[in-house]
Order: C-alpha cells, then sequence, then structure tokens
C-alpha cells in the first residue's frame, strides 16, 4: 500500500516536472514550429499547432532578403571579443580584490553591482550622442566597447567569488618559489580558477549574444549583430509571423546549442558562490 | 651558509602587537623549533621570516645581510607549508620543477635536479602523478621535494605534520630528522607539539603571546624552566605545580615537580592523596590524585602499578628534582 503511494506520487512529480518544463520553453517551440509554416498558416485562428503544410521557404527568403552570415559574425565577434577582452582586465581586478582586500573592497564590489541597476535608456541620449561625435556608431569596436563595460562588473564578482575559494598558501608557495605576480596568476592562479573562468565566460557570452538594446541603438548595419536582424523583421509593412519566426530559430539557434552542451558548467557558475 | 637573525621583531596587525619584540639568533645547521600555544605567534613569526608578512618593525639577518626589504624569493629560503600547498593542476614533477622553471634554469638542469631529489624522498615512481593522486605522506614529501630543490640556505616548516595520522607523524619525524642529518641544512620549524620539539629540535625557542618565554636545547628547558609558563608547557604530562606551606617551607611561592619525578607509597609520604583514575599503557602507569590541601595531581610510575581509584596513597617528591618558583612566577636558582 506504502508503495503505491510512493510510485504515484513520483509520476505526479514527474508530470509536474514536464508540464513546468514546457510551458517555459513554449515560447521558443512556438517560435520553431512558426518558423516552418506559410505565412497564412502563421496566423490563422485557431492557431495550427503541428498539421500544416510544413514548408522551408522562410529560411530561403530571410538569407536572401539580409545577409545572415555578417550579422552572424557580428554577434560573434562581439559576444566573444568583448568578453575576452573584459576578462583581460577581469582577472587582475578580481586577483586584487580576493588577494590583497583593502577596507575599501566591499564598498568597490557593491558599487560595481549598482551600476547594473541603473536601467540603460537612462544614459542612452548622451552615450548616443558621444559615439556620434566620436563615430562609433555602427561601429565594431564601439558597440564592443559598451558591451564589455557592461559585463565587466559581473566578471569581476563572478572571478572575485571563485578567487576566495582558492587557498591562499598555494599563491604563497608560488611566491616562495620566485614566481613574480604576473607568473603567479598565469602558471598558479589562472589554471586552478579555469572551471570558473569558463562558467564565467559563457555566461557572459550568453549575456552579450542576447544583448538587444545597445546593439540595436547604437549599430545600423556594419557591426549590427544577430538581435537587429531580428528586430528588422518586425517592419512596418506589417508583421511577417512566419519570416520573423524563421530569423528568431535561426539567431538563437547558435547560442541555444552552446548552452545545451554546457549547461552542467553554466548551473555551476551560477550557483557556486551560493553554497559555502 | 645559513644563519638568520631576528632583532627586536615586531608585527602589529591593526593595532594590535602580535609579535612584541622577538630576539633570536639561529646558528648554521641548526634544527631550530619555534614551540609554543595556539595564537602565540609562532606561524606569524615564521612567515614574517620567509618574507609573506612585513615586519613592523626591528631586523632580519640572514647570514649577516638585513633582508627585511627583501622579498620572499630573493632570500633563498624554502617553505614547506602545513596544507602542504602543492600545485594541484601539476603533476609531481612540474611541483619540483617550477621553483627552478622560475629561476630559468635549463631543462637538464631541472631535470638532473628533479631526479636527485625525487630520488632522497622515494618519489621517483610517482613523478608523473597528480597531488590528488597521492597519499598524505607522498603529498608531504612532494612539499619536502620542492623545497629541496631549491637548494635554500634554509628550510622553513610550518607545522608540517599536523595533518598527518599519529603512526605517519612519528615516521615523517624520523625522515625529518634524517634529512637533516644528510643536508646539515638550517632548519626552522613550527609546532604546537612539543613531543615533536623535544625529539627534533638543537635548540627550541619557546613562545608565549608574541614574546620569547625561553631559548635553549630541549633537556636545558627540561630540566631548568625559565618560569612558571615554560615549566608547564614542556613536559607531557603537565608538572604538578604546588603553593602553601609544602613551597614555603622551602623558600619559593610554588613548587614544581614533574609527573614522573613523584614516588608513590600507599603507606607513607608528604602529600596524601586519594587516587582519582589510573591509566595502565603497559609501559607505564599515570595515576590521577586529587591531593589533600593542594588539589588535583599526577604521578608517572614505571611499569604495571596497581592503583585503583578511590585507594588512599602519599606522594612524594624527589628533591634533587623539585623547581622552586618565586612569586612572580620566575625561577629560584
Amino acid at each position: 500500500m506504502a508503495l503505491k503511494q510512493t510510485t504515484g506520487k513520483r509520476v505526479a512529480m514527474t508530470a509536474l516536472a514536464w508540464a513546468v518544463g514546457l510551458l517555459i520553453f513554449f515560447p521558443i517551440l512556438w517560435t520553431f514550429l512558426t518558423s516552418f509554416k506559410s505565412e497564412l498558416d502563421a496566423f490563422s485562428v485557431p492557431p495550427k499547432f503541428l498539421f500544416f503544410h510544413w514548408t522551408t521557404e522562410n529560411y530561403f527568403e530571410v538569407q536572401s532578403r539580409s545577409n545572415y552570415l555578417l550579422f552572424a559574425y557580428n554577434s560573434i565577434v562581439l559576444s566573444v571579443g568583448a568578453n575576452l577582452v573584459a576578462l583581460l582586465i577581469a582577472v587582475p581586478a578580481a586577483w586584487s580584490m580576493a588577494f590583497a582586500p583593502t577596507k575599501r573592497t566591499k564598498d568597490l564590489l557593491m558599487w560595481m553591482l549598482s551600476t547594473k541597476m541603473m536601467p540603460g535608456v537612462g544614459v542612452l541620449v548622451p552615450i548616443y550622442l558621444i559615439f556620434r561625435n566620436l563615430h562609433l556608431l555602427d561601429n565594431r569596436l564601439g558597440i564592443g566597447f559598451v558591451l564589455m563595460m557592461m559585463n565587466l562588473p559581473i566578471l569581476i564578482w563572478m572571478l572575485y567569488t571563485y578567487f576566495k575559494e582558492i587557498p591562499v598558501d598555494i599563491l604563497e608557495a608560488a611566491r616562495m618559489d620566485g614566481a613574480s605576480l604576473m607568473s603567479e596568476i598565469i602558471y598558479v592562479l589562472t589554471p586552478m580558477a579555469i572551471p570558473g573562468i569558463a562558467s564565467t565566460m559563457l555566461l557572459a557570452i550568453i549575456l552579450s549574444w542576447n544583448e538587444a538594446f545597445w546593439t540595436l541603438n547604437l549599430t545600423t548595419s556594419n557591426a549590427a549583430p544577430l538581435t537587429a536582424f531580428i528586430a528588422s523583421y518586425s517592419a512596418p509593412e506589417g508583421l511577417f509571423w512566419a519570416k520573423l519566426s524563421a530569423a528568431s530559430t535561426l539567431a538563437i539557434a547558435p547560442i541555444l546549442v552552446l548552452g545545451w552542451f554546457s549547461q552542467k558548467q553554466l548551473v555551476r557558475g551560477l550557483t557556486f558562490g551560493a553554497v559555502k | 651558509m645559513g644563519s638568520i637573525e631576528l632583532k627586536q621583531v615586531r608585527k602589529d596587525f591593526a593595532g594590535v602587537a602580535v609579535i612584541n619584540g622577538v630576539d633570536l639568533k639561529v646558528e648554521d645547521g641548526e634544527f631550530t623549533v619555534f614551540v609554543g600555544p595556539s595564537g602565540c605567534g609562532k606561524s606569524t613569526l615564521l612567515r614574517l621570516v620567509a618574507g609573506l608578512e612585513d615586519i613592523s618593525s626591528g631586523q632580519i639577518l640572514i647570514d649577516g645581510k638585513d633582508v627585511s626589504n627583501v622579498g620572499p624569493a630573493q632570500r633563498g629560503l624554502a617553505m614547506v607549508f602545513q596544507s602542504y600547498a602543492l600545485y594541484p593542476h601539476m603533476s609531481v614533477r612540474n611541483n619540483i620543477a617550477f621553483a627552478l622553471k622560475m629561476a630559468k634554469q635549463s631543462p637538464e638542469m631541472i631535470d638532473q635536479k628533479v631526479k636527485k631529489a625525487a630520488a632522497i624522498l622515494n618519489l621517483t615512481d610517482y613523478l608523473d602523478r597528480k597531488p590528488r593522486q597521492l597519499s598524505g605522506g607522498q603529498r608531504q614529501r612532494v612539499a619536502i621535494g620542492r623545497a629541496i630543490v631549491r637548494e635554500p640556505k634554509a628550510f622553513l616548516f610550518d607545522e608540517p605534520l599536523s595533518n598527518l595520522d599519529a603512526a605517519l607523524r612519528v615516521q615523517m619525524r624520523l625522515e625529518i630528522g634524517d634529512l637533516h642529518q644528510s643536508l646539515k641544512t638550517t632548519m626552522i620549524y613550527v609546532t604546537h607539539d612539543q613531543v615533536e620539539a623535544m625529539t627534533m629540535a638543537d635548540k627550541i625557542v619557546v613562545l608565549n603571546k608574541g614574546a620569547v618565554a625561553q631559548i635553549g636545547s630541549p633537556l636545558d628547558l627540561y630540566n631548568r624552566p625559565d618560569g612558571l609558563f615554560v615549566a608547564s608547557f614542556i613536559g607531557s604530562p603537565t608538572m604538578n605545580l604546588v603553593t602553601g606551606p609544602s613551597a614555603a617551607r622551602r623558600g619559593a611561592a610554588t613548587l614544581g615537580i614533574r609527573p614522573e619525578h613523584i614516588d608513590l607509597s600507599t603507606t607513607a609520604g608528604e602529600w596524601p592523596a586519594k587516587v582519582r583514575l589510573a591509566e595502565h599503557l603497559g609501559s607505564d602507569t599515570f595515576v590521577y590524585v586529587e591531593a589533600d590541601g593542594i588539589g588535583k595531581m599526577t604521578a608517572r610510575l614505571e611499569g604495571e602499578a596497581q592503583v585503583s581509584p578511590g585507594q588512599q596513597v602519599f606522594l612524594t617528591p624527589q628533591e634533587q628534582r623539585l623547581h622552586r618558583f618565586d612569586k612572580d612566577g620566575n625561577r629560584i636558582a
């Protein structure tokens, strides 16, 4: 009798978990399915779920209308590039906060975090004007710089929590062995912190890939990443649901695949500092 | 050459003097042990010698040269940490070779020195393993190997045996002793375990609350402790301290007598007492008593003694082994 109850409970929990998962995944699933419909089917009421005429015409049209590869290239270069530069700055910064803190370190960390709380739209106009005057609009360096600065607080914070987990006496042993500060960071600290650095970079790349405020406002064609690609399909001439869905699927597919294969790292990265 | 001298060394942390004006000299080739209770500053003192912390005032001299402002690597010392502090992502070979790599020595030289160090420490079969694949004792040897290969002027050991089990501790103690005999390099060894101090040291520095309580050879400290602190710290079980008429009769405020220098009788003696507990180790018997008018005392008898709890006994100190202390806790000659 008792055994039956446990099995019943297990089945119910599994069903519930699946239901919640599907609910959260539904928008992406719907987008994916819609990308294979004709525009008419995309609009139909009641909405067709699986039984419609599957077509790949949207993907071809999206490819011919705009240069998907340029947008994809920009997304990759901006996300990875900006975050690599941010990493070069964040590692020494996090080192100093973790291993050589002063009484102001905590305040500094809090201040960095607080900059993320301010809505970007508040400084949109000044930044836009500065970029215009410096000819940085629609320029990979310009938008790359903004993406780098946006992620710097996150990178420093996450690396700081990872570095604090590293035993100080291993670094002291390196000092006794004659390592300079740079050698200590390159040969000892970084290899030991690779899992932490990897999860941090993954998160940062995903955040930059999805960043849709500054990329839309500061780029038009040359430096525009996939976020602009999707937005270009919300055109004044009407709503092209099917093509929009095809564009969206093409835009999120790379990062979805990356996220899927690195989900263990991501979860570890996001929860690491939380458990002491 | 590896003589180390400390002159009036002080270290303050947030306004509190953790090391309070220490003077001491370690001669070349000596095995010196810094010993003391937790918080006495022995590890801090070692770290000051190593250069991992800066001194607040005073001087540290190595071979007569002032190194107070010199970084840890340039002092020519090597340290073995309590937690071994091995590089987890490097093999044993690379752990030992790291210092030589930092010194930009040639690959052939590095290989030769690593092989030599590994042979001394029986690590040759483990050179390609990672630290996590080694036992505690093997990791300890790698930490020592890493220090040896630098051919330092002095070795600094920071409680290296604390993380090992009892049997391994005894074995490693002997190995470190053998190492000192063969290398003849100066060694400074920090421990809170006075048995390690007594068995390994040429010279012991007893520290208390950031200051030197006494410096001397192990038997010096055992036979002629300068004050109550050193008298109670050295020797296990702790020295018995007796105040009152017995002390006054002998011209002292406090008498000290070690448990092994007390005669126990069931018929007559100076101090009547009641047995609380007897510990039978086979080789010795420790008898814990409640002495009338004095309090708790311990006696150590050889072999197996027929003593049971509740029994009435009499303790008599061996006169020539008595230590006398004045009212300030200092030794009366």
